[in-house]
């Protein structure tokens, strides 16, 4: 394989990217090949997102982009340039916790805690989109997160009550 | 886990992706979803000198009824597909694909003309748009063409397409007023490439059968149309004799391999077998299987 | 003075960790950041077995931002080239003469950035002179095969040990005498535990100081502390191990890993931190896989009894034999292979073999080969049951040691401390609803569907261990608690383990709670750092609770019993007029007369009796009198889809006993887990080998985990049988679902077909595996 591919070329070699996370404003320059999991962990000190495997399985990485869940070691940061992402960090109001992270910690959702943010993530946003989901589509909705601690069943309560926790808040 | 280094571009039209592809002449990579070609750049068995991301191309990203069809736009995502209507009903085999790509994170990003593009041959849109049938948008500095979905994929991740042309989207075939079909996937795990798929289409015409699709994926060096299959349920009524005559045709015409999934042998018979539940669902206008 | 309840034992209390953890605050290894830190990557060899001519790093060294190139040679030149393992053999740091697995470690990359460090690997030019690859064990015990470890002076084959346990003429006998021999011969095969965080260590050697600060992913740090004092000569007061929050262990981060020292020896050589956190591929492809066992089993029946167990195996090693494992034991405890059954004569006989593949083998929660033996003894018992047509329910019962037997000691010489497997049993089976089940699985039959019921009622040893006989690298196997209750009567617990996710600091306060009162949110537990904790050997092979939980439990005590004295002195009592209410020190007839554990802490500080020392704080070094025996029935109900080979499981029901449950939902928490990891390893995972020894199964896309979707449910039971040795009664029990459950999964898929005479299947229990079983028995759609 050549070696052009490692020597920085003359032409750009990094790139102006501006991103917002958890709703604040960051600008960088980036390499282009940085991914999006390094940027928010190394540039920008967020280290709540995790990295787990090199062929985009685990889902360790997964955060928020414009409120989708990404593998975050799939993008480049430069793709995330003018979008808006949330990151594990970002759950929290204040000092008040999302109603996930007490649901995970009500439920025993969580064991090395190493999944955890991505689990979380993920849920936040199938929550999003359908509120009030069966067994069933809570697995299959968190079936690109992988844990080996908890067995997922925790994780499925876990959710459930997230549910019904954002249920009642919105209702009262 | 880290990709060589590489030049980047977001251009805002597709005149100017043209002109990248043209600029790189054949070292220039599309990056759409990313999720099948970041991770080859990940790993190094990709090392483009130049992305050209067509993300910020305004108007490739629309699915939508066209005359009696479907246009898949460029960066229509798996995951559109999966929550649109559209997809159940004459486009079952769509409808039932889509769920089963990948996992569900990597279905907010990947694009279907990406998989195609890409030309995995294990990938699941292969075979589904073998079976149902569809004609993609080529547009490159010298213009647009159409290739039709049978001259698209050429061998194992290599396409029709030429160096310097980018798809702009996909036309599904109109399959006629009554149509029915579905995708069976065999999988050993969420995430994993199939086993055995089977995308199976029927364009109906008066009970009988007017067109049948049947394209399997994992067993062959690529997406395989089970062509003999198809043309024997030709005007035939879909009838028990009929299921299993196309079913033991399509596991006929397979090339399985032995490896790590299964023996070749193994793998006939699932084709023989998802074909058959698959036409019988079709025939009951389902699309389980 | 009121007291609110304080939840000690048997209180499934929220766990004090996961206030971090889902924050996103976590600290893990590759969290950890220093000034001026380097990044490190490793450079694999592609070959499973080759001579290395040359290795040429200038292209590499010239690369902007690549500070330094280290390779073998250099090693050698420190004399850091090989270092011992955990099992007495010497591994290969980076490779000088040879490398012996695909995967290997050649050389190191020290740069600015880990993407400049993997750019450089690709420009270190290798030259290898390729050799035929061993990879089978009956391959490298060949006569006239070629010798894997022809640097080893007085090594002329690849056999490694040679060891047996039991009474070989008995169990001789027995078998002559018996009615029928059923016998099984299966492969556990190779899967790896595969936590979600891979391996990892940040080294900073201060050059102005001479300390080695190393954060290290490490579930034993104090040994590992003072191993790396042996190897790499540094003095070990001056080294301080640090693991941090580590992302699951599952006995994957036990071993020293060559990339740990070549971090250390570089830090040490520039005079920076170094940082080197594998990737996946470096995790699954080089790192303590697990079992890889192959195995013979027979049972000798007589009058529908077992009267006699024969076992034989081989161990495939890998190239270097790095068994993490109590140092008199070649095959870990799977001598306990006699399980929940009362068998007289037993005769265990295991042979290891060196291999063109990553070391390692005991891993996985494994509890030392227990779940090798569980599998065996399980498999042979339902094959046995099914030939005997004998349901297996009641074969297992029939043949269970029995209530009034305990202590009981087995065949080949373990005394187990408790059970009642019965009751387990039969727990199971009700919520199964097992004969009803067993009605529906024939009218299934009849309507052309498959259904299959699997049994396993496991007993596994934990708990190592008893000083005289367990021992890592020389290092007895006691543990440790440090205790201190401070003035304000809030309290710090240090320990000589370390979790990676099992909840110590909640488990280990409760103890606390329960022997002193004070409410385990008022107790810090620190675990990980060398300079502040006890010496202990770590966790693994569930030994934190049996062994550093009853150091907890014992020095707690210790402190009560001071605690009393004070209390009497504050009262002006005598200490046997006093009564103890969990916290409370109360005059017998004069309950108003009372002090708290807190009252009792600031006094220990400033108003003390004559003549006693200040302060409310201790150390214990537990050494366990015995191991413990964590027990248990698992049931699993399966539904096999004809055309495609498929199952799934409709039901999966785990009743454990443990002991004593300190926190009923973390203990919960550990056997789904369990069950997850069994479920993963009878249906999907596996490592394998081609015939040139490359690696299928280095990464996700071909080493399988289930999502939670594959994931069955899990109906969830208990008995309490304590431990009548344990200080609390407790057990341990982080490792029986994995001992315990794959041998249920596949004894469920082979019951589907054993009506047409399917007798085994081998794991993973594949579709493809299960479609060809349906296909010979005339079965498949």
């Amino acid at each position: 394989m050549a070696d052009t591919a490692i020597e920085p070329t003359t032409a750009q070699t990094t790139r102006a990217v501006s991103v917002t996370v958890n709703g604040e404003s960051h600008a960088a320059e980036v390499e282009p090949r940085l991914l999006l999991v390094h940027f928010l962990r190394q540039t920008l000190g967020l280290t709540g997102t995790h990295q787990g495997c090199d062929t985009t399985h685990c889902g360790a990485c997964t955060v928020l982009l414009d409120g989708v869940p990404v593998k975050s070691c799939t993008v480049l940061a430069v793709q995330a340039d003018g979008r808006g992402i949330t990151t594990v960090e970002g759950l929290q109001q204040g000092a008040e916790l999302h109603p996930i992270q007490v649901a995970f910690r009500e439920e025993h959702g969580l064991q090395c805690g190493f999944c955890t943010p991505g689990m979380m993530l993920t849920s936040v946003a199938l929550l999003q989109e359908n509120p009030n989901p069966t067994d069933e589509e809570i697995r299959w909705a968190l079936s690109g997160n992988i844990c080996r601690c908890t067995g997922y069943q925790n994780i499925v309560k876990a959710v459930h009550h997230a549910a019904a926790a954002q249920a009642s808040e919105g209702g009262s | 886990m880290y990709p060589s280094r590489f030049e980047y571009f977001a251009p805002t039209t597709l005149e100017e992706v043209c002109e990248l592809l043209d600029r790189f002449d054949g070292e220039a990579k599309v990056l759409a979803g990313g999720q099948s070609l970041i991770p080859l750049m990940k790993l190094r068995f990709a090392a483009p000198q130049a992305l050209v991301d067509i993300n910020t191309v305004a108007g490739l990203d629309t699915l939508a009824e066209e005359s009696g069809g479907l246009h898949i736009g460029a960066l229509v995502r798996h995951k559109t597909c999966e929550r649109s209507d559209l997809l159940g009903g004459r486009f079952g085999a769509l409808g039932a694909a889509a769920p089963q790509i990948s996992d569900p994170i990597v279905r907010n990003l990947g694009t279907v003309c990406g998989s195609l593009a890409h030309a995995d041959p294990q990938g699941d849109w292969g075979s589904v748009m073998l079976a149902v049938g569809a004609d993609l948008e080529a547009r490159s500095s010298a213009g647009t063409r159409t290739i039709p979905i049978e001259e698209l994929f050429q061998g194992p991740f290599t396409t029709s397409l030429q160096e310097n042309e980018v798809i702009t989207g996909l036309q599904v075939r109109d399959p006629g007023p009554k149509a029915a079909g579905t995708y069976l996937k065999l999988e050993r795990k969420v995430g994993d490439y199939a086993t055995v798929g089977a995308a199976i289409h029927v364009s109906f015409d008066n009970g009988t059968v007017g067109r049948a699709g049947i394209a399997l994926t994992g067993v062959g060096p690529a997406n395989l149309k089970a062509t003999a299959a198809e043309e024997a349920l030709a005007g035939r009524e879909l009838d028990d004799d009929a299921i299993v005559e196309a079913a033991r045709l399509a596991a006929e015409a397979a090339e399985p391999q032995d490896d790590v999934r299964g023996s070749a042998e193994y793998k006939r018979s699932v084709a023989r077998v998802f074909v058959e539940r698959g036409l019988r669902a079709a025939a009951e206008g389902r699309s389980d299987g | 003075m009121a007291t609110t309840e304080v939840r000690g034992l048997g209180h499934s209390v929220k766990r004090k960790e996961d206030e971090r953890f889902i924050r996103g605050k976590g600290n893990y290894i590759d969290d950890v950041t220093l000034p001026g830190m380097l990044h490190m990557e490793l450079l694999r060899s592609p070959f499973a077995h080759a001579r290395i001519v040359s290795v040429d790093t200038s292209r590499a060294e010239a690369l902007p931002g690549v500070v330094a190139v280290v390779t073998g040679e250099l090693m050698a030149q420190h004399n850091l080239a090989w270092m011992p393992t955990l099992s007495g053999d010497t591994q290969a740091v980076l490779a000088t003469d040879k490398v012996r697995f695909q995967g290997q470690e050649v050389a190191a990359v020290v740069a600015d950035s880990a993407y400049v460090a993997k750019d450089a690997l690709e420009l270190i030019d290798v030259e290898y002179d390729p050799l035929p690859a061993l990879t089978t064990p009956q391959q490298a015990l060949e006569d006239g095969a070629p010798v894997i470890r022809d640097e080893k002076e007085g090594q002329t084959s690849n056999l490694i040990y040679d060891w047996e346990a039991g009474d070989k003429e008995a169990t001789d006998r027995a078998f002559a005498e018996a009615d029928q021999v059923v016998e099984l011969d299966t492969f556990y095969p190779r899967c790896h535990p595969s936590p979600l965080e891979c391996c990892g260590c940040v080294a900073d050697v201060n050059p102005a100081t001479g300390k080695a600060t190393i954060y290290m992913t490490s579930q034993a740090p104090h040994a590992i502390r003072t191993l790396f004092a042996l190897v790499a000569g540094l003095p070990e007061q001056n080294i301080r191990v640090i693991s941090p929050d580590i992302g699951g262990g599952f006995g994957n981060k036990v071993p020293i890993y060559p990339g740990y020292v070549v971090a250390t020896a570089a830090s040490l050589l520039l005079g920076k931190p170094v940082k080197w956190i594998e990737d996946r591929t470096g995790n699954l492809i080089s790192t303590g896989f697990a079992r890889d066992y192959h195995m013979h089993g027979e049972l000798a029946v007589k009058d529908g009894k077992i009267t006699g167990l024969r076992t034989s195996l081989v161990a495939d090693e890998g190239a270097f034999f790095a068994d993490a494992q109590p140092s008199k034991f070649k095959i870990g405890l799977f001598h306990i292979v006699t399980g929940s059954y009362d068998i007289p004569a037993a005769h265990v006989r295991g042979e290891g073999a060196y291999t063109n593949k990553a070391p390692g083998g005991v891993a996985y929660r494994c509890s030392f080969r227990v779940t090798e033996a569980s599998y065996l003894i399980e498999r042979l018992v339902d094959v046995a049951a099914h030939e005997l047509g004998v349901d297996p329910a009641e074969f297992r019962v029939q043949n269970f040691i029995k209530p009034d037997q305990f202590p009981y000691e087995s065949a080949t010489g373990f005394v187990y401390d408790s059970g009642d497997y019965e009751k387990a049993l039969r727990l199971a089976l009700e919520k199964l609803g097992y004969d009803d089940l067993r009605k529906e699985q024939a009218e299934a039959r009849e309507q052309g569907r498959l259904i299959g019921i699997g049994l396993a009622s496991f007993t596994e040893v934990v708990g190592a261990g008893h000083g005289k006989q367990y021992d890592i690298a020389g290092l007895r196997m006691f543990d440790s608690a440090e205790l201190r209750v401070h003035p304000t009567g809030k309290a710090i617990l240090k320990l000589g383990v370390k979790s990676q996710g099992q909840g110590h600091e909640t488990t280990f306060a409760q103890i606390v709670a329960e022997e002193l009162g004070i409410p385990y949110e008022d107790i810090e537990v620190q675990e990980g750092d060398t300079d502040n904790t006890p010496y202990g050997l770590g966790t693994y092979a569930s030994r934190s609770t049996p062994v550093a939980g009853a150091a907890t439990a014992v020095i707690s005590r210790k402190l009560r019993d001071k605690a009393r004295t004070i209390a009497a002195h504050l009262l002006e009592a005598s200490e046997d007029d006093l009564e103890w209410d969990r916290g409370r020190f109360s005059v017998k007839g004069a309950p108003d007369r009372a002090k708290t554990i807190q009252d009792v802490a600031f006094a220990a500080y400033t108003d003390l009796p004559d003549g006693m020392e200040a302060g409310l704080e201790g150390v214990h070094y537990y050494d366990p009198p015995n191991m413990t025996f964590p027990f248990g029935t698992y049931a699993v109900v399966v539904e096999v889809d004809r055309g495609t080979g498929a199952w799934k499981v409709e039901r999966m029901v785990a009743v454990d006993d443990c002991g004593v449950r300190i926190n009923p939902m973390i203990v919960e928490g550990q056997i789904m887990g369990g069950l997850t990891e069994g479920f993963a390893i009878a249906a999907m995972e596996l490592i394998t080998f081609d015939e040139d020894g490359n690696c299928i199964g280095s990464n996700f896309t071909d080493y399988l985990l289930p999502t939670s979707w594959e994931t069955p449910s899990f109906e969830l039971g208990e008995t309490v049988t304590p431990s009548p040795h344990h200080p609390i009664g407790a057990k341990g029990v982080g490792e029986s679902a994995t001992v315990g459950s794959p041998a249920a999964y596949v004894n469920a898929v082979v019951d589907a077909l054993a009506h047409a005479g399917v007798r085994n299947l081998e794991m993973p229990v594949t579709s493809a595996k299960v479609w060809e079983a349906l296909q010979e028995a005339g079965l498949a759609e």
